[in-house]
């Protein structure tokens, strides 16, 4: 069976939004730093483009390529982690990003695969996007995120994303 | 929020949330192989499965002809958000007081601990 050979997740999340406002905050830098514990996004969003995880001091988490883009729907990244010897070396998986307007929300689908089985990568990422998502939601649908990184980093109000 | 209801629904039975415990030892499973391990009728598991998805706990892609089920534990992080961190936060600072107070026990005789210069 070929799905044995390879680790993946699917993650889900209804957000109550427009795909536009919602593409808008998966990749405008300064809209991703806010939930994404200051963490931001180096990327031309074409196809082809460079796309780098950068943290807030400059150093790199991960890296890749956009392989499929067609906004406000779907992307598809090639994602490699940097920042981890054990986690690099198990080489490129594959994110795709798709939105779907349902009824007043947006149904955001996270899909995160690599071809290899028992992946320590995707048990690593998909400890990661389900907090996230979790504060993308909560900050699009109400301004704020629940969980920050730094300690005296209050929750941020947002500036004009917020839809109430 | 009454996002949460159908949710809190959907925990609220064994049989779902043993199905939640096969997902989450492995996941991306059909509807046979899901039966396969459980003490269910096919009929019983495609029926929790339908609520488990109405709540978002279980998202589903198609492989071909394959239906794969997979466990999502988005809602679960914002229940956690919602109705587990709000409260361990008084436990902590009750945690934080009882070693300030423990550090602080008999100020004439300081720990030996080698003071911190900066």
């Amino acid at each position: 069976m070929t799905r044995a050979d390879r680790s993946h997740f699917v993650y889900v999340t209804y957000i109550r939004t427009t795909p536009a406002k919602l593409w808008e905050a998966l990749t405008d830098p300064r809209f991703i730093h806010q939930y994404w514990f200051g963490t931001t996004v180096d990327c031309a969003w074409q196809k082809g483009s460079a796309w780098k995880m950068v943290r807030a001091d400059g150093s790199l988490t991960d890296s890749g390529e956009i392989i499929e883009i067609d906004p406000p729907r779907r992307m598809v990244i090639r994602w490699q982690n940097e920042w981890n010897p054990e986690l690099k070396a198990e080489g490129v998986s594959r994110c795709t990003i798709e939105l779907e307007p349902i009824d007043s929300s947006v149904k955001l689908t996270i899909t995160h695969e690599i071809e290899r089985p028992d992946s320590n990568f995707i048990v690593a990422v998909s400890g990661g996007w389900p907090r996230i998502l979790s504060n993308l939601k909560s900050w699009i649908e109400t301004g704020e995120v629940a969980i920050t990184t730094h300690p005296g980093h209050r929750a941020v109000k947002a500036e004009g994303a917020g839809e109430r | 929020m009454s996002d949460a209801d159908p949710l809190f629904k959907a925990l609220a039975d064994a049989g779902r949330r043993k199905l939640l415990d096969r997902l989450h030892a492995h996941d991306g499973q059909t509807l046979s192989e899901l039966c396969r391990h459980l003490d269910m009728t096919r009929q019983g598991v495609t029926q929790h499965l339908a609520v488990l998805e109405a709540a978002n706990l279980v998202a589903v892609t198609w492989r071909g002809r394959e239906k794969l089920h997979f466990l999502n534990p988005v809602p679960l992080q914002e229940i956690y958000e919602r109705w587990i961190r709000k409260f361990e936060r008084p436990r902590l600072k009750a945690l934080h007081d009882l070693k300030h107070r423990l550090e602080h026990d008999g100020e004439d005789s300081p720990p030996p601990r080698p003071r911190r210069s900066s």
